[in-house]
């Protein structure tokens, strides 16, 4: 099929589109609706970090309400109002706050923020192509999202709050506008804010993988792309495959809570009075939402650490461990996720053997897991590394993943799950893997290609404060949470105080709320760090970590259609570093063989007789000169 | 000819804007496939059969839409060889066509609603997946009828083959998908009508 040949662009397709973009561009199709997928990358990163910054501050407005339970803070009034009566957050709010906090992260930060900006950014940049396959569509993508946010943050404006059935949106609570305040009006926004979300995530999906696929440079073969974009691409078909069975879920959500249907609904008494509907399945919600859910949680974490494998090879100066072992164990991630998803589904009554099948393939998905914890210890193992604050916050994301997915194989046994399900274990799991991990990964993207996407430096000694402040900052919030699990303190509870079990945990409480704000703070640094170094940062140099991938070779200033004339041809795997007789430490993808005659080996020509043949000619006249000697 | 316009294509990125449709039909398919796998869930789950014999309009607009693919594909060959005119009356034939199973379509829902006193709002779920599998399908129609009026002023105004062709091949792809989609719907409501 033609479809999947290489492209070449070439100048003159180039010269082709000039008229449209050349410089007299007007302010708003350069900034606002541009099409140009490098903006679109700004465009989700300062979106994304804006989102959580607002869910970062909810997320300390609850942690207020757990520390001091009994204590009225009457500056909480004059900000929030209604929501705060008295000096305290009223119960039903902080399960808004839960909720929204929840759904940000999860969607807009860590779905739309990390695939948006990278994705957008690298996989053009990465494969060698002008652009994405479809600009327009990629530009709908981001006003798909942006909508999306502004509706799910507007929901706080309506008179009863935003949805708080939790990130999960569960019916019956989801699908009774009457059942609480969060479910009326707010829950409406949420499902429109989703939809919206879910078009947007499936627009951007769309593009990438076909971009992946159609549009790579000459001599980018699959196995000579960067995991970076091997991962960005896995996630993507991950999206594509599970974002419209959430849309289904939805809309028979949405029939249920407007048209009267019952599909999740049966025996439901409101308020003392009996309700019509009869005869539906909440839990069959359940398998529509984790079916996505579980999925979801890989297209997190994929991008994190595709981002990762990149910055850590780079910066021990190493070829990446195990290259293939690390994209057949994304592709096995991505198979694997959409058959777990009953993990989350043990308690609901479901039949022990079907309980017992989740259990094994949930167990089983730790395999590939840890074959990339592995590689990437041995990446780092006798690297010459260089400790760049974007070097640090991969390392951190290992050593997040490590402690957080170890927590899911004890989750993922059925039997153990039955008294850690709905625990704050399951807090403390997710937050580790998903809340710690994935956001390291995110943040080691953004210190290592700021350069590429601003064209300046950010500043190192704020991104190590950064970085060890947020490090330590997470693992006292998240650690303590497994205790309390173990003791059986449920998720979600709103006030301590009126459980004896739960007394004994309030210091920790405390604790875990003054380390958060700690983290909280830290997070300045970073905001201060990116704004500045936009406007007064060091201005960047074309390579400045000397790495081997595509988009090191473009010019610092941006042009639409990225490189200035012919795309480059690319002639070896990106992880070219350090290769004994180089002249440097690092060889660009874009160096054919020929002009490393001193450091090629015969297994660079696997597929490529004559090279191996013209090795051979120059290894035996070096050995021949040898003996001349 | 062909050449030129392979070239053309590359020029223009339309291989990657028509793998781009495949991929949307990809997630069509798994919204469709989870609305069937959530009946199956559930009837399974809950014991409600259908137990609703299918009006028999159903299997009219099952006909209607295969032979609006029927003249689909006349209108494509129409347009790989040149001819024009007639390639809009097949285009204009399809999409009679496809407002004639629209209708139908709705009829199937009255016949349902009013005829067998079958309601959306049922105890029994299973009876208001018949209107969610038919609501939604229709939605997807609504958008490729769209497409194909797109196509059919893309004749009118003279655009170039390339474009015109490009036109044709989306507009197809997405046809042809929607009515299989149909089929399988209507097979799977056949298999589970009691
Ligand atoms: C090492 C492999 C992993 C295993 C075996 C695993 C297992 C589990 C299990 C069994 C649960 C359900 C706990 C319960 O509700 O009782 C769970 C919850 C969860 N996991 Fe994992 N997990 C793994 C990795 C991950 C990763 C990589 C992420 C995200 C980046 C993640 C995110 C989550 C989230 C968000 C939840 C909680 C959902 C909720 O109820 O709100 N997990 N995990
Ligand atoms: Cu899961």
């Amino acid at each position: 099929m033609s479809t999947l040949a290489v492209h070449d662009h070439g100048v003159a397709h180039h010269d082709d589109h000039g008229h449209e973009h050349h410089h007299n561009q007007s302010f708003l199709s350069k900034y606002v609706f541009s099409m140009d997928h490098k903006m679109i990358a700004k465009q989700f990163l300062i979106t994304g970090i804006t989102m959580a910054v607002i869910a970062m501050i909810l997320s300390i407005l609850f942690r207020i309400q757990l520390a001091y339970p009994d204590k009225t803070f009457p500056l909480l009034t004059t900000l929030l109002g209604r929501f705060a009566p008295n000096g305290r957050i009223s119960a039903d709010f902080y399960l808004s706050l839960v909720t929204i906090h929840g759904t940000i992260m999860v969607f807009f930060v860590l779905t739309a923020g990390l695939s948006g900006t990278f994705a957008n950014l690298l996989i053009p940049l990465q494969v060698g192509a002008r652009d994405m396959a479809s600009p327009f569509m990629n530009m709908l993508s981001y006003w798909f999202f942006f909508l999306a946010s502004v509706i799910m943050l507007s929901s706080f404006l309506v008179q009863k709050g935003p949805a708080s059935g939790g990130w999960t949106i569960y019916p019956p609570l989801s699908a009774l506008p009457k059942a609480m305040p969060g479910s009326g009006e707010g829950m409406t926004l949420w499902l429109i804010s989703m939809v919206l979300f879910v078009a947007s995530s499936l627009m951007g999906g769309i593009n990438y993988v076909s971009t992946v696929l159609n549009m790579r440079t000459k001599g980018m073969d699959l196995w000579k792309m960067p995991l970076t974009i091997w991962a960005l691409f896995l996630t993507a078909i991950l999206g594509i495959l599970a974002f419209p069975v959430l849309v289904a879920g939805v809309v028979l959500l949405i029939f249920d809570r407007s048209f009267g249907t019952s599909f999740y609904l049966s025996d439901i008494v409101l308020n003392g009075v009996q309700q019509p509907f009869e005869g539906g399945s909440p839990i069959l919600f359940q398998h529509l939402f984790w079916f996505l859910g579980h999925p979801e949680v890989y297209i997190v974490i994929m991008p994190a650490m595709g981002i990762s494998s990149e910055v850590m090879s780079v910066n021990s100066r190493k070829p990446i461990f195990g290259y293939h072992a690390m994209v057949y164990s994304l592709i096995g991630i991505t198979v694997l996720s959409f058959i777990v998803w009953g993990h989350h589904m043990f308690v609901t009554g479901m039949n022990p053997f079907l309980g017992g099948v989740f259990m094994i393939t949930t167990l089983i998905i730790a395999v590939p897991s840890a074959v990339k914890t592995f590689n990437w210890l041995a990446t780092l193992w006798r690297g010459n590394i260089r400790f760049t604050p974007a070097m640090l916050f991969a390392i951190g994301m290992v050593s997040f993943f490590i402690s957080g997915g170890l927590t899911g194989i004890f989750l993922g046994n059925a039997a153990l799950d039955v008294n850690l399900h709905d625990t704050y274990f399951v807090v403390a799991h997710f937050h580790l893997v998903m809340g710690s991990a994935a956001i390291f990964g995110m943040l080691a993207g953004v210190y290592h290609w700021f350069p590429k996407m601003f064209g300046k430096m950010m500043d190192e000694k704020l991104g190590y404060l950064h970085f060890w402040l947020t490090f330590i900052g997470a693992y006292l919030v998240f650690f303590p949470m497994h205790f309390m699990g173990l003791d059986g303190v449920p998720r979600r509870y709103y006030a301590f105080t009126e459980f004896v079990s739960m007394q004994r945990w309030l210091t920790v409480n405390t604790f875990i709320t003054w380390a958060a704000i700690m983290a909280a703070c830290a997070q300045v640094a970073f905001l201060y760090n990116f704004i500045s170094s936009i406007f007064i940062g060091k201005k960047a140099t074309q390579n400045p970590w000397e790495s081997n991938t595509l988009e090191w070779t473009t010019p610092v200033e941006h042009l639409h259609g990225n490189w200035p004339g012919e795309i480059p041809t690319v002639y070896r795997w990106p992880y070219d570093y350090s290769k004994p007789g180089a002249e440097e430490d690092y060889i660009p993808q874009t160096v054919p063989f020929s002009q490393t005659m001193s450091s090629n080996l015969p297994h660079d020509f696997e597929d490529n007789p004559k090279g191996l043949e013209e090795l051979n000619k120059f290894n035996s006249t070096l050995k021949a000169n040898e003996q001349v000697k | 000819m062909m050449a030129q316009i392979q070239k053309d294509n590359d020029r223009l990125d339309l291989a990657p804007k028509k793998f781009n449709m495949w991929i949307f039909i990809f997630t069509s398919f798994m919204f469709f496939a989870a609305l069937t796998s959530g009946f199956i869930v559930y009837s399974g789950g809950k014991g409600h059969g259908l137990n609703v014999i299918m009006p028999n309009a159903f299997l009219y607009s099952t006909i209607i839409i295969v032979l609006s693919s029927g003249t689909l594909f006349l209108a494509s060959k129409a347009s790989k060889t040149l001819q024009f005119a007639k390639q809009r009356l097949f285009l204009w034939l399809t999409f009679a066509l496809g407002l004639a199973f629209f209708a139908m379509q709705l009829y199937a829902m009255y016949v349902l609603a009013y005829k067998m006193q079958i309601h959306f709002v049922d105890d029994n779920a299973s009876r208001s997946f018949v209107y969610v599998f038919a609501g939604m399908h229709l939605v997807h129609i609504i958008a490729a009828i769209l497409l194909l009026l797109n196509t059919l002023w893309g004749s009118y105004r003279n655009i170039p083959q390339v474009r015109n062709l490009f036109k044709m091949e989306m507009t197809s792809i997405f046809w042809h998908f929607l009515g299989i989609i149909w089929i399988y719907l209507y097979v799977f409501l056949l298999l589970n009508q009691n």
